[in-house]
């Protein structure tokens, strides 16, 4: 636990590695360990990689992850302001309060959900798959035809090699390698570790930032006031639970928060000039949405997150299938994953807050050391999965097409969760149709499932019906 | 802790400057992937209508969903080279200067020899001489220091998953000779 929160603040801290290229590169290390410790130690490296991101923000004013963003707005006017110590003691406590209430509300719900979603059958596991596409679409913030594009490209790209329901190959072109299907993780990787570095390389790569060493006192002192900003971290860990468990995500709940936050203030010009509670807000949202991400993956097999999609990954690579199955067939791996959620939290907070002069002190590494290196761990990960060449050509080949698709702003997020669920939507249509002899009709055929499949295709329109609806209420 | 604390300061030996020519414009980048991917998706939608995109008694044929899902994947970029060229909405600042893509291709033409030399060499050795070469050459740091770094690292790499965890990498004539 203590090497996976380690390796996992060092890849926050990294600019050029964030939570899903950390949890996808390091992957391979933990397949030979028994799935417990191994998610375990995945799970570390992602609360890790949460914490380090808030090093760089506040320090360097680069943030590590773009979800610590909002945290450089006040983050970083406090290190000027030679109260670095106070604003990472602020961030990381924030962190820890924020993920406890997520950790707290899985606890809580995910066995009520699951066992919920047990009386579940094909048309309603459709239906669910359906409204995560369609949410996709409906709410995400980049241009509509762009996520479109990325999420039909993830679910072909899902369906190459053999047809799991009747055996046939499809879009493999002859080609032998392809007939295994084009690896998920693999793609992972690609898309965002290779690409990553080249984004990186085509940056400025100087820094310049602030040293700091945490006292005691210090971290007393912020704790002491923890209890006047009550409201914003509650109103922050609301925002993030509410966006991790839908599409939503840790960058738009740590910017909604902050911002909030400044809305709610009675002194809104003091924002962006070093006020802890810039910190508190983002800091806070972001860790509970990266965290309560993680329930509806664990309680249904739908991942709210790309890092959860990558762990939902590696959970399959280890022959547990995610899904309400999950909590009556593997009672003890989701419970040992449970408390080592909260474990984590724990040591991971008193680690960064005894460590950070080191971490910090890992940004002196000059960047043209550390991108061989990842290269490297990248094709030791894509060559590990499936033992395959062919897997490491791939590899650069989605490098390639992750940087093109960043820089034209296609979001990446949409295929990454289109290739994990593809092939299971594709089977609980099938199935659904194969159980009602091909009419559609089975997807309202009772209210559980009419309901879901209408809300999916609301959100699908949600743009145009949000446009009408005003158009209606300005007469 | 008052008084500002001591900085942290790292260099990078060339970094980009600001002015340098465009390569490539925003728009022309945007027009050509959407094209690419417009000839992936045909090609798919074609692949899979040959597979069988009917309707069967049990349900769809194999080819049925990625034939639709080619024909959404068309449409959505055919209505974005449309927009791109009937109307002006699309951004056009530059996609990628000269001087960054001489620092892009600084890792990605390394990263390609690597894949290449993995072949015959291994990855472990290709691996020393990536991480050596890349340091030394690009990052302009004292030859031994590269050349320790990168065989610290790809030993220890060795060591981890070779010897410690049993995940077996592709190997070469070294790693022969040492009776792995």
């Amino acid at each position: 636990m203590m090497v996976g929160l380690t390796l996992g603040i060092f890849v926050g801290v990294l600019p050029g590695l964030g939570g899903p290229n950390g949890v996808a590169i390091l992957l391979p290390l933990t397949f030979t360990m028994d799935p417990t410790s191994a998610i375990v130690m995945l799970s570390c490296i992602y609360w890790g990689a949460l914490f380090g991101g808030a090093i760089t923000s506040i320090l360097f004013n680069i943030p590590g992850e773009a979800w610590s963003v909002a945290t450089t707005f006040d983050g970083y006017p406090m290190a000027q302001q030679g109260k670095a110590a106070e604003a990472l003691t602020a961030a990381f406590t924030s962190s820890f309060i924020g993920s406890l209430v997520a950790v707290l509300l899985i606890t809580f719900l995910a066995p009520l959900i699951a066992d919920f979603a047990l009386k579940f059958g094909p048309p309603e596991f459709f239906s669910v798959y359906f409204l995560t596409f369609c949410s996709f679409v409906g709410l995400g913030r980049e241009e509509k035809h762009k996520t479109i594009i990325s999420m039909a490209l993830g679910l072909i790209i899902a369906g190459i090699g053999m047809d799991t329901v009747s055996g046939t190959l499809r879009m493999t072109f002859g080609s032998n390698e392809l007939l295994r299907g084009v690896n998920f993780l693999v793609a992972v990787i690609g898309l965002f570790g290779i690409s990553e570095i080249l984004l990186t390389m085509e940056e400025r790569l100087a820094l310049r930032g602030h040293a700091a060493r945490i006292s005691l006192r210090v971290v007393l002192k912020v704790w002491k006031d923890l209890p006047k900003y009550w409201v914003t971290l509650l109103r922050s860990s609301a925002i993030g639970c509410w966006l991790g468990i839908t599409p939503g995500g840790a960058i738009a709940a740590s910017f909604m928060s902050y911002n909030l936050a400044k809305r709610f203030s009675k002194d809104k010009d003091s924002f962006g000039k070093g006020r802890i509670e810039g910190v508190f807000a983002p800091e806070t949202a972001a860790h509970a949405s990266g965290t309560s991400a993680l329930l509806p993956m664990l309680a249904l097999g739908i991942p709210g997150s790309g890092t959860a999609a990558i762990l939902l990954g590696g959970l399959m690579v280890w022959g547990l299938n995610p899904g309400p199955l999950l909590f009556v067939e593997h009672k003890d791996f989701v419970w040992g994953l449970i408390a080592s959620m909260y474990l984590g939290n724990i040591v991971g907070l008193v680690m960064v807050l005894t460590t950070v002069p080191f971490f910090a002190a890992v940004l002196r590494v000059p960047f043209a050391a550390i991108a061989p290196m990842i290269v490297v761990s990248c094709a030791i990960g894509a060559f590990a999965i499936q033992n395959a060449m062919f897997d490491i050509w791939l590899m650069l080949l989605f490098g390639v097409v992750g940087y093109v698709f960043k820089k034209i702003s296609i979001p990446l997020a949409p295929l990454t969760l289109a290739m994990v669920l593809g092939s299971r939507a594709e089977d609980s249509f099938r199935l659904s149709m194969i159980g009602a002899n091909g009419d559609l009709k089975v997807f309202w055929s009772n209210g559980l499932v009419g309901s879901i499949t209408t809300l999916a295709l609301v959100l699908l329109f949600w743009p145009l019906i949000g446009r009408a609806l005003q158009r209606v209420s300005r007469r | 802790m008052s008084k500002p604390d001591a900085e942290i300061v790292a260099g990078d030996p060339d970094q980009p400057e600001d002015a340098s020519p465009a390569l490539a414009g925003q728009r022309a980048v945007e027009a050509a992937t959407l094209a690419l991917v417009l000839a992936f998706a045909l090609l798919m939608a074609w692949d899979n209508w040959r597979t069988g995109i009917t309707w069967e008694s049990t349900g769809p044929k194999a080819g049925y969903f990625p034939f639709y899902l080619s024909l959404i994947l068309a449409g959505a970029c055919i209505f974005g080279l449309a927009r791109e060229f009937l109307t002006r909405a699309v951004p056009s600042g530059p996609f990628v200067t000269r001087n960054q893509f001489k620092r892009v291709m600084q890792v990605f033409v390394p990263t390609l020899l690597y894949v290449l030399v993995m072949q015959w060499l291994g990855l472990y050795v290709a691996s020393f001489l990536l991480i050596a070469g890349f340091m030394a050459f690009v990052g302009r740091i004292k030859p031994w220091i590269s050349l320790t770094t990168a065989l610290v690292f790809s030993v220890s790499m060795f060591v981890t998953f070779e010897v410690a965890f049993d995940v077996i990498m592709p190997k070469g004539p070294l790693e022969r000779l040492l009776g792995y």
